[in-house]
């Protein structure tokens, strides 16, 4: 039986998302990680905000929660201290975890909370049409956008390095064997782990940025990510205009709700001495 | 026959067909995906992998299960 | 009974939550309401309990919600500023039925207002301060024993209805002190949700009894079943049908609605036979308490009605208790909000409204002032 077969929410397909859309590849990916990992399926909790790529927890078989846009990490934090038993997953898109979720994403990394974000990264607002997100690239067309982005987009990966995510890794729709096998390790990671997994969005980014169909988009994909392992070779001016792949980052730390339990046991010690 | 296509599910993305190394795979007069050159797939499972709507899937030939 | 204590109204309202099963906050530092986060942070870690100050006070709310769905009882305490913040997740819950408390200390507002005083400001928004159609339930103690007892009645009715409810403290209640006896924990009642009786199978996560209120299954035992804000079947998967729109719009108001006297909290003193009756509610029913006994003591015949359930509105209740009254005086430390409710239910021209605005309470002889200004005095 496939990860597919096992895991997917029958009565809840076929899905909503355009023809060529990259979130179907990356929900195949994640269920490809927790079938591989062979995780409870009783004790996985799948959480996501709003967007295109929010609706994917609808289509997976576990307890699934589909938030407001943004705050899919508070619910999640909620959930995995309330019962740090089950395995949480967070499935957000670019806008709904930097741009309003922002706060809650810098919180969860800093906390190193054990919960596998998995990011969306289509460098748009699909679901609402075709607006700039925090991840559109500079000069890219965008509803909002008509002439041009002014603004520069964050480096997802370095921002949740900086606040304190102890795994952090980057994937594509294109390379779906590494995506699967980076969620894995983020699921292993016992803390908070951030996958940054680049995708296409055919119909909102990538006609109005002349980037082909679904099948060009993710030739791009392939054409300008590098591995990590090669990267560390490559000269400054060769990685011009590309973008890594692979594990970008992974540290230990103490994680919160073991740090939380830690601190329990030692209260209720302490009151039996009182 | 090595794939399983649900016809129903495929939206005629044409990733299948663009990514199958073999030219195996082709989108029909309605635009959904069929093995042109069933003979020459190889059953690497790229078609399987990058599929955004679980239209295709690899599965292995009665000889191989019976082995 | 247990031994007598010196308490605040805020740590009554959270000792009242602990002795109702709560075992999960996540909350953020607001004046007048951070006794209560101060506490819990104290108390649930020895209970085995969890405590989370969260980044803000919308990542409080959603925390809050996510603890519930593992089937936790869970808290959080806010004041003005905040309690507009929480605004769309407390719609979130009600649209997916996630039992939860919030605890609301007003102070005087709008935005920062003033900190440290209070008021009465929030009592609409309590009702309507998430967009859309929804039930809620709102209750308002007026004494620190008060606080204690509508902790455990709010923390009761959200898991009976599978809702939030909203428990209206001003800064007076919260921060004032007073000798209380508190009832011990196998004194109380205590109400958990309803937990399903179909197998995973069967399950459909929406699907009501006849009470109009869905068994819930916590995360993490098998009931595979999605939650969305999205408007849902039975099964919880999203769905843009009229008709199931409908239901479920109109099911969120009737499950709490149509139980109106099980959740009617109130007081009630001297209405037989009263001309004069006050509706007053919270922190400014002292006041109006006070002003009663002046005034029967100038031979007034005046009685009260003290709401502790404030939404929803005890409108058949108020009606029958004030029909042989020749005026409703609704005294309120805000410029008129729930006096609205009474002259929709009562008529207009009976009723008295009294406001004060400005960060104190009512001195009794305002609302005494008004009471015989009505004819309350022979």
């Amino acid at each position: 039986m496939s990860a597919i077969d096992k895991y997917i929410r029958q009565s809840a397909l076929p899905h909503i998302w355009c023809p060529g859309c990259g979130n179907g590849i990356l929900l195949a990916a994640i269920l490809r990680a927790i079938d591989k990992l062979q995780l409870d399926q009783k004790k996985t909790v799948i959480v996501s905000g709003i967007g295109c790529s929010s609706r994917a927890s609808g289509y997976m078989n576990f307890n699934t929660l589909h938030t407001a846009h943004g705050r899919a990490l508070p619910f999640a934090t909620g959930i995995k201290l309330a019962n740090p038993e089950l395995n949480v997953l967070v499935l957000t898109g670019d806008g709904d975890s930097t741009a309003i979720g922002g706060n809650h994403f810098i919180h969860s990394c800093r906390r190193n909370i054990d919960i596998t974000t998995i990011i969306f990264n289509n460098c748009i607002y699909g679901m609402t049409g075709g607006q700039s997100s925090p991840l559109s690239p500079t000069g890219a067309i965008a509803t909002t956008a008509p002439y041009g982005h002014i603004e520069r987009p964050f480096d997802i990966a370095a921002l949740a390095i900086a606040a304190g995510a102890t795994y952090v890794a980057r994937g594509t729709a294109f390379h779906t064997v590494q995506l699967t096998d980076s969620v894995a390790k983020g699921i292993q990671n016992k803390g908070f782990s951030v996958i940054d997994a680049i995708t296409q969005c055919p119909i909102s980014f990538g006609r109005k940025n002349k980037m082909g169909g679904p099948a060009q988009m993710m030739q791009w994909q392939k054409d300008h990510a590098v591995f990590i392992q090669a990267a560390a070779k490559m000269k400054p001016e060769d990685l011009a205009g590309k973008f890594v792949i692979g594990e970008l980052h992974k540290s230990e730390s103490p994680e919160y709700t073991a740090e939380y339990d830690k601190m329990i046991a030692r209260v209720q010690g302490k009151g039996d001495q009182a | 026959m090595a794939l399983k296509i649900n016809q129903k599910f495929c939206k005629g993305c044409g990733i299948c067909v663009a990514f199958c190394p073999k030219q195996v795979l082709e989108l029909d007069e309605l635009g959904k995906v069929y093995e042109k050159a069933p003979e020459a797939c190889i059953m690497c499972g790229q078609c399987e992998l990058r599929c955004p709507d679980f239209a295709i899937e690899v599965i292995k030939p009665v000889k191989e299960a019976a082995k | 009974m247990s031994k007598a204590r010196l308490m605040q109204g805020n740590q009554a309202c959270a000792e009242g939550m602990i002795a109702a099963g709560v075992r999960f906050f996540a909350g953020y530092p607001i004046t007048p309401s951070t006794e209560i986060a101060e506490i819990m942070a104290d108390e649930l870690p020895k209970l085995g309990g969890k405590f989370i100050q969260m980044e803000d006070e919308i990542g409080g709310m959603g925390a809050v919600i996510g603890a519930s769905l593992t089937g936790v009882k869970s808290l959080t305490a806010t004041s003005g500023p905040g309690f507009s913040l929480k605004q769309e997740l407390i719609g979130y819950a009600c649209m997916a039925e996630v039992p939860c408390v919030v605890v609301d200390v007003q102070r005087v507002g709008p935005s920062t207002g003033l900190a440290t005083s209070p008021a009465q400001g929030d009592v609409m928004q309590a009702r309507w301060g998430t967009h859309g159609d929804h039930g809620i339930i709102a209750l308002s103690p007026g004494s620190v024993r008060e606080a204690f007892d509508v902790a455990v009645a709010a923390v009761n009715f959200s898991e009976r209805f599978r809702t939030p409810v909203i428990v209206l403290l001003d800064e007076v209640i919260g921060h004032m002190r007073e000798r209380v006896e508190l009832p011990e924990p196998s004194e109380l009642k205590i109400v958990n949700r309803k937990t399903p009786t179909d197998p995973p199978e069967t399950f459909q996560a929406y699907r009501p009894d006849a009470d109009e209120v869905p068994p819930m299954a916590p995360f993490g035992e098998g009931y595979y079943h999605h939650v969305t804000g999205l408007m849902h079947g039975y099964s919880g998967l999203p769905t843009a049908s009229a008709a199931v729109t409908n239901e479920l719009a109109r099911r969120l108001e009737s499950k709490i609605n149509r139980a109106q006297d099980e959740i009617t909290l109130y007081t009630e003193d001297g209405i037989e036979g009263a001309d004069v009756v006050l509706v007053s509610y919270g922190g400014s029913s002292r006041a109006a308490s006070a002003a009663v006994k002046m005034a029967r003591e100038q031979g007034a015949k005046v009685g009260m009605i003290k709401l502790i359930t404030i939404w929803p509105f005890p409108a058949e209740m108020v009606m029958a208790k004030t029909r042989k009254a020749k005026t409703i005086i609704v005294p309120e430390l805000n410029t008129g909000q729930l006096v609205g409710e009474v002259e929709r239910y009562v008529g207009r021209d009976r009723v008295v409204s009294v406001t004060r605005v400005d960060g104190e309470l009512f001195k009794p002889e305002e609302i005494l002032e008004a009471i015989l200004a009505a004819g309350g005095a022979k």
